[in-house]
């Protein structure tokens, strides 16, 4: 009896041991590292990318399950996002996104909010999300920290690929409606200030030959730390061009990597973004122009494109309906407003990739990348187009057509 | 040279505007008229902001019309946005559940820079809603996008003699924990049920008074507006989720016998045999993905597919700011991708909103007598390549892709759209009530 069981388990587990060998025959592979590929074959072994070519080219070893597909594309990489976090029920209990005890909390970790279960994690999964950067909320100073994920079924700690990314910041109007301080933009830059002076002075401590002058372990200035030390990066929330501004002064001040999210105004500033190095997240080309977006453009990711800047396209952060957006459909929308196909297909693979520092894994299609892969009935960003499977690390999961 | 380019700018234009004096001819384009099967290069005359006649390549036209070259382009008709917050619509507040005497008209700013984002969008047709908010939050509003300095100027009266519909709701939004206001969904159909016997008393005096008016009941502006519900002479536009909360709807519509277009309907899939049967037309809206609030977590794509082939009448909204004006077309294309037909989705923007409206007599088709009400596409209505070029409004163009002016509305920019929009204030409330 037990024996049965322990053979039970391991049947119903074997699919996840024994990777499945798949052969992709596609009318059109667009890898996003190069040329698109007119009847091309994507051969995938354990959980990764084994071949890429010709259909001509390629023979399909015997053993392997092949899928033919119109179109097929490398899973899509979500910029930034809140899915996982910020629950699609819109309940207090399924709104992780934003603690208000206090406005800077870095060391609050998404690790310890994600959940893999929540069901939008699986409505973006089965149109082609196969990563994302999800994390902590807009509308804190500090709101805490972000991480990358696989979109695939599993534990926190199955399908993390980094659990700590960035630091979410957050510069502009939307902090002060959650906190009794800081109530004016210069108070937010005077205590952002004061906290990042802290972590200078604690990482100089750190720094002390004598061990017995280092600080004591200090969980928020240990991120701050290593925000300073340029481990990980600053994504800073801001839409208004003057407060794009204060978040590259800030970042010049303290010598920090800067990203910037949402950037509506960034049309407005393109010199200075430059000039900073910052990196821009694109809010979602159909957010609403309200607020601090009353000013965006739906051509901003053709043009911050032309002016020479990285753009990826995010689905971001969505307080009702809908709870989330989709980066298919906000990249698809781009084209709609002076960008091409090949960049909008880009910003939500290959530049997001990079981005995040994840490119030798993820973001195209290329031999020895990670499996992570996208079937199409046809163009992927028409409307009636359906996405049909979505593979992760090499196994299918998602085979409806949506 | 350029004054000369200017004359020649001045004499086209003049010309244009005066579409309504002088026959205009659209000539070459793939017309859809709704009512029939398409019309490849087609030729469309339209006079006096009236349809006047559309028919295939060889159609004679008149001698003085002013001609309109648009090979290669796509008409159809005007799309009508079934339900949308445009312009600042408040109806009832918190004073009370039921406000049937409070009307979007005296609310809504007519001179709205959103309405530039319908006409970029393709509507020249709108029914403009209070919010869901409340079991009842007042008379919603038939405009038609003409150019306007008051809200007279853009109201649409309809077959029926009204311009404007009865906004009702059901399910969380309008349960809220303050006082007068029903905090269960059993409440809320009593008080629902409670309203609608005092109004069939109400309208039980004027029917015993019958042509006597001295015996009429003193004027009472909530029991008037139910009088035109309970006569089927104003449309219930009722915003309901749940599977239970439309049969809620339908028992309600039934037990006094008003005319209900169901709005949202997002679990409608599941009772699509139920509401076919009860004759119910419903206005849905396609959303990217589900939740945000409890009773939205079931919606698909798949509804107006499931609706349709129930044989439901099905037409679309925005409910902007939900989505925008902008996208309303990409709303029947999702529905187009979740298995409805091309046809039924083409209807659904544009007769079938004009029905739930009882406007049909009069817009939503392309048709001889018809208000020339169309918009010009660079390409097929359900693909995201295409672009709405031209929006006409009883045969006056009213927005024009080419002029970087109009172009603006659509793409947004810096200082595009005035600071002091309201519209999406509604949807701050009921978010705040969706608990």
């Amino acid at each position: 009896m037990k024996r049965n069981i322990i053979l039970a388990i391991l049947i119903s587990l074997s699919p996840f041991f024994i990777q499945a060998q798949i052969a992709i025959k596609a009318e059109t592979i667009y890898t996003v590292s190069g040329s698109p590929i007119r009847n091309g074959v994507v051969l995938v072994s354990k959980g990764k990318i084994e071949q890429v070519g010709l259909a001509a080219d390629v023979s399909i070893p015997a053993g392997y399950k092949v899928y033919e597909t119109k179109v097929l594309t490398p899973g899509f990489v979500d910029a930034r996002t809140l899915v996982g976090i910020s629950g699609s029920l819109n309940i207090p209990t399924d709104q992780d996104q934003l603690e208000k005890s206090g406005p800077i909390q870095p060391d609050l970790r998404a690790i310890d909010a994600y959940n893999p279960e929540e069901a939008l994690v699986k409505v973006v999964r089965d149109y082609g999300v196969t990563t994302i950067h999800t994390g902590h909320g807009i509308g804190a100073l500090v709101s805490g920290q972000t991480m990358i994920a696989k979109t695939k079924p599993g534990t926190v700690e199955t399908v993390t690929i980094q659990p700590l990314c960035m630091l979410a910041m957050t510069i502009g109007p939307s902090v002060s409606g959650n906190f009794s301080s800081p109530g004016t933009r210069a108070k937010q830059m005077a205590m952002l200030r004061t906290e990042l002076l802290k972590a200078q002075a604690y990482v100089k401590k750190q720094a002390d030959k004598d061990s017995s002058k280092r600080p004591a372990e200090d969980l928020k200035l240990d991120i701050l730390a290593k925000l300073l030390k340029g481990d990980i990066k600053a994504l800073i929330t801001a839409n208004k061009a003057n407060d794009m501004m204060n978040a590259i002064r800030l970042s010049k001040e303290f010598n920090f990597k800067l990203v910037i999210d949402g950037a509506a105004e960034a049309y407005r500033i393109i010199d200075d973004i430059k000039a900073a190095n910052a990196e821009i997240i694109l809010h979602a080309t159909m957010a609403r122009n309200d607020g601090d977006l009353l000013n965006m453009n739906r051509e901003s990711a053709a043009i911050l494109t032309a002016a020479g800047i990285r753009v990826s396209i995010e689905s971001g952060y969505e307080s009702y309906v809908p709870k989330t957006r989709v980066i298919l459909f906000e990249a698809a929308q781009s084209t709609a407003y002076g960008f091409s196909f090949t960049d909008a297909l880009k910003s939500i693979t290959l530049n997001p990739a990079i981005l995040l520092g994840i490119e030798n894994r993820v973001g195209s299609i290329d031999k020895g990348k990670d499996a992570d892969l996208v079937l199409f009935d046809g163009d992927p960003f028409e409307y009636v187009t359906k996405v049909c499977t979505v593979i992760i690390d090499g196994e299918v999961v998602s085979d409806t057509c949506k | 040279m350029l004054k000369h380019a200017l004359l020649v700018t001045a004499f086209c234009c003049a010309g244009i505007v005066n579409g309504q004096d002088k026959p205009l001819v659209l000539k070459g384009a793939l017309v859809y008229p709704v009512s029939g099967a398409p019309i490849p290069n087609a030729v469309m005359i339209v006079h006096k902001g009236k349809i006047e006649r559309i028919g295939p390549a060889g159609t004679p036209v008149p001698a003085d019309a002013v001609m309109m070259d648009v090979t290669g382009k796509v008409i159809m008709p005007g799309l009508v946005d079934t339900h949308s917050h445009l312009a600042g619509p408040d109806g009832a507040d918190a004073s009370g559940a039921l406000s049937p005497d409070t009307r979007a008209m005296d609310a809504v700013n007519p001179t709205s820079d959103g309405f530039k984002k319908a006409l970029a969008g393709g509507i020249t047709t709108i029914n403009i809603m209070p919010g869901s908010g409340y079991l009842m939050s007042g008379q919603t509003v038939y405009v038609k996008m003409r150019e306007g300095k008051k809200i007279e100027d853009l109201l649409l009266i309809n077959e029926r003699g009204v311009y404007g519909g009865m906004k009702m709701a059901n399910g969380t939004n309008s349960m809220r924990t303050i006082a007068g206001f029903p905090g269960t969904r059993a409440k809320s159909a009593a008080m629902v049920r409670e309203l609608f016997v005092k109004a069939q008393e109400y309208k039980a005096k004027f029917v015993k008074a019958g042509k006597d008016s001295s015996k009429f009941p003193e004027r009472d502006l909530r029991m008037e507006a139910l009088v035109e519900v309970l006569g089927g002479k104003r449309m219930v536009h009722f915003h309901t989720h749940k599977s239970n909360d439309i049969l809620t709807a339908l028992r309600l519509s039934k037990e006094f016998g008003f005319r209900v277009v169901l709005h949202h309907v997002s679990e409608g899939w599941k009772v699509a045999d139920d509401i076919a049967r009860a004759g119910a037309p419903c206005s849905i809206i396609s959303i990217d993905a589900p939740g945000g609030k409890m009773e939205a977590v079931n919606l698909s794509l798949t509804t107006g597919a499931a609706l349709t082939k129930a044989g439901a009448l099905v037409g679309f909204h925005t409910d902007d700011g939900i989505t925008d004006s902008r996208l309303f077309m990409r709303s029947a294309a999702l529905m187009v991708r979740g298995g409805m037909s091309r046809e039924k989705a083409l209807e659904g923007l544009t007769i079938a909103g004009a029905k739930m409206l009882d406007l049909s007599n009069r817009l939503g088709s392309l048709e001889k007598g018809k208000d020339a009400d169309f918009i010009i596409l660079s390409g097929d209505p359900f693909s995201i390549y295409t672009h709405v070029e031209q929006t006409w409004v009883e045969g006056v163009k009213r927005w024009d892709i080419s002029n970087p002016a109009d172009k603006a509305f659509l793409t947004g920019g810096y200082d595009v759209y005035g600071a002091d929009r309201a519209e999406f204030h509604h949807h701050e409330s009921e978010e705040g009530s969706a608990e």
